[in-house]
């Protein structure tokens, strides 16, 4: 059967060469997609996993060791941190435009604008705008709350986004029932309709997670370089890809930066999976 | 009582949604103030269409870095759009049940790697693969373009993915019943539909590169000039910000922040495009 409808195919191709390279184009390209991914990630964990030593991991960084577990734990801060102001705050401008706000106000529009234009300045902009204005005009310096609230601002518009989508679908009736019942707004929003969005809330929280684990450039001057694990909120601590960065414009540290590489590698990777799994549960 | 509680939660979520309106407000603010007196000192004309950026001689040009950031894009976009467009399209309409999904979670993967991790692979792969296949240094516009091109797969597959898909099944029915292959009903049929979207994702793509910053400054040289062919180094605006900006004083780093300003019209740029296709889309 299989056979029969290939050899019909094949017959149809020959007579109609263009559809065949159309077909063969679109195979390449998918086939060059997946290839490149692959040669990335199975370069990096081939070169990269017999230096992942314990020195690696060593609690206190040497420049012998060039340990990345300060900037493992530092990684940790700052993605709570700039989760603690994104998330409250995205999740309340989600629900203010969703559920508050009627068809006729006014400042709907203007939030998407602002949350477009966010959505697309590059991380450099915010580097720069968090060193003039969290750094050096509110006197925080390079520390760990200027680059967690540069960083809280730069994913601020996934937050929203993927909250207001979320919110969008959860039923009418759902808010109706609640009404009916005698709740008010509040109520409403806050024990029916927030918790029923959940799922899709956390997928974008997670894919938040992700960029600030991958940031550097907003990094460098809002959270500067130290790579000891930061005691305070006002101590300068770096993350983990500025960690890579560092380490990799030294130019010694080749097969340590190849094991730094393996560990963000695998962080994302849990990361996405993570991500994956939650959609899954927001489609049933 | 209960009013007055319903009350002030309104309060505080319609301040929660003026954030992001405070926080672009903030920024324009920030870098307006610190950009446009550098450019009115400098003089508009000298800074934007200067060849020559040598700080220490107080020469602030950033046309090489301005071509150079068009340059790498385009080169980035010449590699991204066929190959992107192309992989959704399979993704849409010739992808295998069992595929799909490995498929669909690479592609999403390739979204999640961290800039750096990309200008890292680029320093040990491609660099040195570009210097002993076509001569040079290996540090040129060809290698960034390359590596751009890679990264902006993600953004031009998934928008143009979903678009290809949110085309009706009727044109590609109607298309098979006129007689055409499916590849013939795909290609011209269903994606001329879906156009809109998919120029909205070319576009994304172009911001990604103009506004990519650790992985182009690791495999482009850097060199402030503008390139002579492929095989130069190349600056870009992103990259002039991130060199300069741990050691610049005074009037330099004002000069930065003034890239920084150009940046940020570029991007206003785009995202008008971008709302001017979504208007056409509807």
């Amino acid at each position: 059967m299989m056979v029969k409808k290939g050899k019909k195919k094949w017959r149809a191709y020959r007579r109609d060469p263009k559809s065949l390279l159309l077909f063969l184009a679109v195979c390449l390209a998918a086939a060059l997609t997946s290839l490149a991914l692959l040669f990335i990630i199975v370069y990096i964990l081939v070169k990269g996993i017999p230096y992942l030593t314990p020195s690696l991991f060593c609690v206190k960084y040497t420049t012998e060791n060039v340990s990345l577990f300060p900037a493992l734990v530092n990684t940790l801060f700052m993605t709570v941190l700039a989760l603690l102001f994104a998330v409250p705050v995205g999740i309340g401008a989600a629900i203010y435009l969703t559920e508050y706000a009627g068809h006729k106000n006014k400042l709907v529009p203007v939030v998407g604008i602002t949350a477009e234009t966010l959505a697309g300045i590059p991380s450099i902009v915010y580097g720069l705008f968090g060193s003039l204005f969290f750094v050096k005009y509110l006197n925080l310096g390079l520390s760990l709350l200027s680059g967690a609230l540069t960083l809280g601002i730069m994913i601020l518009p996934l937050i929203m986004r993927t909250t207001e989508e979320a919110l969008r679908s959860v039923p009418d009736s759902y808010r109706e029932g609640s009404f009916g019942l005698g709740a008010g707004k509040m109520r409403t929003v806050f024990f029916i309709v927030l918790p029923c969005a959940v799922p899709g809330i956390l997928s974008g929280v997670i894919l938040g997670v992700g960029r600030i684990v991958g940031e550097s450039a907003a990094l460098i001057f809002t959270a500067g370089t130290v790579a000891e694990i930061a005691d305070s909120l006002f101590a300068s601590a770096r993350t983990l890809s500025v960690h890579m960065y560092a380490i990799s414009g030294e130019g010694l540290y080749i097969n340590q930066t190849y094991a730094i590489a393996v560990v963000l590698l695998v962080v994302v990777i849990l990361i996405n999976a993570v991500s994956g799994f939650l959609a899954k549960k927001v489609e049933r | 009582m209960k009013q007055w509680k319903e009350k002030a939660m309104e309060a505080l979520l319609f301040l929660t949604a003026g954030v992001s309106v405070a926080a672009v407000i903030l920024i324009c603010i920030f870098l307006f103030a610190s950009g446009i007196p550098a450019i009115r000192e400098i003089g508009i004309f000298r800074f934007l269409f200067g060849t020559r950026w040598k700080p220490a001689n107080h020469l602030y040009g950033i046309f090489p870095m301005i071509v150079g950031s068009l340059y790498v894009t385009a080169g980035a976009l010449l590699i991204g759009v066929p190959v992107g467009v192309l992989t959704a399209v399979f993704l849409a309409r010739f992808c295998p049940k069992r595929i799909y999904k490995p498929l669909k979670a690479a592609v999403n993967l390739m979204a999640g790697i961290p800039s750096v991790v990309y200008g890292f692979f680029g320093v040990v792969v491609l660099v040195p693969f570009v210097r002993e296949t076509f001569g040079g240094r290996g540090m040129s516009v060809l290698t960034a373009s390359v590596l751009l091109g890679l990264m902006i797969l993600p953004t031009i597959i998934g928008v143009s993915e979903t678009s290809i898909r949110a085309v009706p099944e009727s044109y590609y029915e109607g298309g098979l019943a006129l007689g055409a292959s499916h590849e013939r009903s795909v290609f011209y049929t269903v994606l001329p539909a879906a156009k809109s979207g998919i120029f909205a994702g070319i576009v994304l793509g172009i911001g990604r590169a103009i506004g990519e910053t650790m992985a182009v400054m690791m495999v482009a040289g850097n060199q402030a000039v503008i390139p002579k062919n492929v095989l130069s180094g190349v600056r870009t605006l992103t990259t002039n910000i991130v060199l300069e900006m741990g050691y610049s004083t005074d009037l330099h780093r004002e000069a930065l922040i003034a890239t920084a300003v150009v940046l940020f019209g570029f991007i206003l740029l785009i995202n008008l495009s971008l709302s001017l296709l979504h208007r056409r889309g509807k």
